[in-house]
């Protein structure tokens, strides 16, 4: 890359790649303090990945920051080699249940039907065949039966499930979820992780904001390790090391904790 | 219901209905938002930007006073908000230093102004005049077929239908966004609705409706008109479609209800004269917010104990 | 200058001096309660309440005349504005804890139905008889015009008795203000100072409804807490500085109204303290808005600095502009993007204390020392000098930065 003169030369198309999420140098501040400092990330495609960390480490932020939900001090977001803003009909989005008021006046099915928004524009009528396929989303998380239920009335696993049939509304082919498995129940931590398998299945790429260690090595293929700066990143098998774990949460990782998890690893 | 009711009274009754349907629109997605009282700092620097119209224009014809007081609006909320970020206050004490400063300003200028002349009238304008804006040419039903007599119609009317049009067509067609942006901001933004425009657009909205209202009700009671029949329409049901509807129904009955009161009430209780008509929508509107209060099906927040009130 | 002067120094006549001292003191009881109410987030609440006293002034001039009386006695008409804000009050509390409505849905509701039940109240005063001079609608922008000498001297009362009571209320007040929850556990019945709290409001509200009226009272309330909040981070302090701000606003805007004709007191004391707001605003030393832009200026500044010079390192290219702009200034790249001697000089040094800070988490499995790091501190400020010689000892040798 560097030329005999020191002048550093660069293809035309700079190596952004193809990868279904890459983040570059993107940096995040309340006030002066950094939340998400300088991260560099890589989202592999086919494969369900975790962004993991301690409390206020920056997980949520990094995601919510990527997406431009917050805005960035500096840094730039590429999805499948794309700048985001031109990539946004690929993208699907799960928020943290917490971040929305539950007493909203709509059912469950409205809130599915909001994932096609995007399609379906301002003004055109939402088809019965879209009808169909957002009872059909609401089918694939198992609530098919709630859909004309009022949202407030629903367990939190179950906004939980409706957030999801919204983001598979969208069939992107990318999908980005933020805590998906805080504060629900065990059925339902099995019915989403059912669904995402599938999704990988069909060559989707998905990236969640994941706080609970000892479902990592179960559920995901890749880890994103971040406090406020990047830690780590790989492979389950070779990123999701002890001592990467001990330079994450540092004093806060509990000998406990990481017993469990050589456990969960069967040494 | 004969010619006197034409002449005196249905210009005043419709120009009512609509300025409180034109406020209760987005009125439900202020309420939503948990931003009511943007309509409070909205209405209360509609005074100041009708003195500032007056100074720059040195007459008080109707346009450039909208004008003034839309602007008025405008400049609120971008202070609000920068005084909100610029200063991390919280919202409702950042409205609060906004818009009483700017009614200072607004009751100042019109004090060193020489007003005598003409007829910016503070009390007026806080107070409204729904009951002047009669039909003088009209005669009976019959004028409504007139083109000479429809000509003398209270150009007011004509003014808040088409402003109640806007906002009916601006809410149909930004429903969507309107809804998904209200509900969850950061999937509305994924998806990439641009939802700071769409709720400046909203605020800008209200403040058109409130402005085009004000002449009819007066700037404080536009208040009512913004929170009363949608905060009532949301005990009502839990559907947004069926709220919107409620609002509207709830809007024209206090304006037919507050407006038939004040005229006639007096009258009924052996009184002689009438008694304010914006008032009187204000009270009707909180007389069923309270009733909806006490008696709307979905009155609690859901999880919270259905022990009977008391 | 001179009636100004002659106003401030309260020689300008025996009401313009009670007036003056008055506002002051309701100026300082509005401020310091005030603060209360802004640490709860509750500030438009007094709006609500203000605009919740027409209805009771009118009730009580209607009551006094139908009594007999003539109804312009300021303690009666006071009383009657108490008794419906107190009832707006409530109605707040009842609607926010009863239904699904929020808190400012409940405050937008009861300010405007109330308003227009005053106003109805007002155009049924104005076809009695007896009330075609009341000059009730002074109340709405209040009016020291013509003000009677008893009405100064209850104006002058009211304030020394808010502040007396707010001085009285002060540590439970702060307490809840500050941390309600604790203040519970510590057996306060929060409720209660919640509700005391708001009839302190009341009351100053009351108080200033003849000298700055019912719509320009909420100022007084507001605009000096937030200005407070400012200048300090503390608690009991923001109280005492709004007391501060408020009462000076109230003096001085008094005494300026004084001096001149068609410069109404509700408005001069409201734009006064506007003023001394927007001062804060922009200058106050730590949270004013131009020593917060020069810190994120730099802040941000030194974010890019540190990215563009670990992409130099990385030999990635640069394609914010600002960043590439910063470097420029510093002479760290060439017009055409190509880094310079020092660029590169930096750029591996900056690169080393990536790899530097990275040995040092291993070597100090302490968050305590490690967790210092924000990618901005320099390593020479968390670690020594032979420290950091240890780090490069396990690295092995600098290497050069852009081939070459």
């Amino acid at each position: 890359m560097a030329a005999q003169d020191g002048r550093v030369t660069y293809p035309a198309v700079a190596s952004v790649s193809d990868a279904p999420l890459t983040v570059r140098g993107v940096t995040v501040s309340y006030g002066e303090k950094p939340a998400v400092f300088s991260v560099d990330a890589s989202f592999p495609a086919k494969a369900m990945s975790a962004i993991i960390g301690p409390n206020g480490a920056g997980k949520s932020t990094l995601l919510k920051a990527s997406l431009g939900v917050i805005p960035r001090l500096s840094g730039e977001v590429h999805v499948f080699g794309q700048p985001i803003e031109q990539a946004r009909d690929r993208i699907a989005y799960v928020p943290q249940r917490a971040s929305v008021d539950w007493d909203f006046p709509t059912t469950v099915v409205d809130v599915v039907q909001m994932g096609l928004y995007r399609k379906i524009g301002l003004l055109r009528r939402l088809s019965g065949q879209m009808k169909a396929w957002a009872l059909e989303c609401l089918d694939r998380v198992g609530m098919a039966d709630f859909a004309d239920r009022q949202i407030g009335q629903l367990s939190g696993g179950q906004q939980q499930r409706v957030f999801l049939a919204r983001a598979l509304a969208q069939d992107a082919d990318l999908y980005l979820l933020d805590e998906p498995f805080a504060g629900v129940d065990a059925a339902t931590e099995r019915a989403i992780i059912d669904v995402l398998e599938l999704l990988k299945a069909g060559g989707k790429a998905l990236v969640s904001v994941h706080h609970d260690l000892s479902t990592v090595r179960e559920y995901f293929d890749h880890v994103f390790l971040i406090n406020v700066r990047r830690i780590a990143e790989g492979p389950v098998e070779t990123a999701f090391t002890t001592e990467n774990l001990q330079a994450t949460y540092g004093g806060r990782l509990a000998a406990t904790h990481l017993d469990e998890l050589s456990l969960a690893r069967g040494v | 219901m004969g010619a006197d009711f034409v002449q005196f009274s249905l210009t005043p009754l419709l120009i009512g209905v609509l300025a409180a349907i034109a406020c209760a629109l987005p009125g439900n997605f202020l309420i939503l938002r948990r931003q009511a009282l943007i309509g409070d700092a909205i209405s209360h620097v509609v005074l100041p930007g009708i003195v500032v119209a007056f100074i720059i224009t040195g007459t008080i014809s109707a346009i450039p006073m909208l004008i003034g007081a839309a602007g008025a609006a405008v400049v609120a909320v971008i202070l609000i908000e920068a005084v909100k970020r610029l200063g991390r206050i919280e919202p409702g004490a950042a409205m609060g230093v906004v818009f009483t400063s700017m009614f200072a300003g607004g009751v100042l200028i019109l004090e060193q102004t020489d007003t005598s002349k003409v007829h910016i009238d503070v009390e007026h304008a806080l107070m409204g005049n729904l009951e002047s804006l009669i039909w003088f040419r009209a005669e009976g039903w019959h004028s409504l077929l007139d083109p000479a007599a429809l000509a003398t119609l209270p150009h007011e009317l004509p003014r808040i239908a088409i402003v109640c049009a806007i906002v009916v067509v601006l809410t149909l067609v930004f429903w969507r966004w309107l809804k998904i942006a209200t509900f969850d901001e950061g999937f509305a933004q994924v998806l990439g609705i641009p939802v700071s425009a769409l709720g400046f657009g909203l605020v800008v909205t209200a403040a058109v409706a409130a402005v085009a209202a004000f002449d009819a009700v007066g700037s404080i009671i536009v208040i009512a008109m913004f929170i009363c029949p949608p905060a009532a329409a949301r005990l009502m049901t839990n559907s947004l479609e069926h709220q919107i509807w409620w609002s509207v129904a709830f809007a024209t009955l206090s304006a037919i209800l507050g407006y038939v009161f004040a005229g006639y009430g007096p009258l009924w209780l052996g009184a002689t004269n009438a008694v304010s008509a914006a008032g009187m929508i204000a009270t009707a509107s909180g007389i069923i917010l309270g009733l909806a209060c006490l008696f709307g099906p979905h009155r609690m927040r859901i999880g919270v104990g259905k022990e009977p009130l008391g | 200058m001179q009636p100004f002067l002659n106003a401030l120094l309260l020689q300008a006549g025996y009401n313009a001096t009670l007036v003056a001292v008055g506002a002051a003191l309701l100026g300082f009881a509005a401020g310091s309660s005030g603060a209360f109410l802004f640490l709860r987030k509750r500030a438009l609440v007094s709006d609500a309440v203000a605009h919740a006293t027409l209805p009771g002034v009118g009730i009580a001039f209607i009551l006094m005349v139908s009594l007999g009386g003539e109804g312009r006695s300021l303690i009666g008409l006071l009383l009657g504005s108490a008794v419906t804000a107190w009832i707006g009050l409530l109605l707040i509390e009842w609607i926010t804890r009863r239904t699904r409505l929020a808190e400012d849905a409940a405050i937008g509701a009861v300010l405007g139905v109330f308003f227009g039940v005053g106003i109805v109240l007002l155009t049924i005063i104005q076809s009695m008889s007896a009330g075609r001079q009341a000059g009730l609608e002074g109340f709405l922008l209040g009016s020291t015009a013509g003000m009677l000498f008893q009405d100064a001297v209850v104006i002058a009362v009211g304030g020394s008795l808010a502040v007396l009571a707010t001085w009285l209320m002060r540590r439970p007040m702060t307490l809840v203000a500050f941390d309600s929850e604790y203040a519970a556990a510590m057996g306060y019945d929060v409720r209660r100072i919640d509700l005391l709290m708001m009839g302190l409001v009341m009351a100053v509200t009351v108080i200033g409804l003849k000298l700055v009226g019912l719509i320009l009272i909420v100022a007084m309330l507001i605009i000096p807490a937030v200005t407070a909040r400012f200048w300090t981070e503390r608690s009991n302090r923001v109280i005492w500085i709004a007391g501060a701000v408020g009462g000076a606003s109230g003096y001085l805007g008094a005494a300026f109204s004084a001096s001149a004709p068609a410069l109404p007191t509700g408005p001069i004391i409201v734009l006064v303290a506007a003023g001394i707001f927007v001062l804060s605003l922009l200058f106050a030393p730590v949270r004013g808005v131009l020593a917060a832009v020069i810190r994120h200026r730099r802040f941000q500044a030194r974010v890019h600095r540190r990215q563009g010079l670990l992409s130099l390192a990385a030999q990635h290219p640069i394609r914010e502009a600002y960043t590439l702009r910063l470097l420029r200034r510093d002479g760290l790249v060439r017009a055409d993007g190509v880094p310079t001697q020092t660029g590169r000089a930096q750029a591996a040094k900056i690169a080393r204390d990536e790899r530097r800070w990275d040995v040092a988490r291993e070597v100090h499995q302490d968050v305590g020392l490690t967790g210092r790091y924000d990618g901005l501190t320099p390593i020479e400020d968390v670690f020594t000098a032979d420290e950091i010689a240890d780090f490069d000892r396990r690295l092995g040798p600098p290497a050069a930065v852009g081939g070459a």
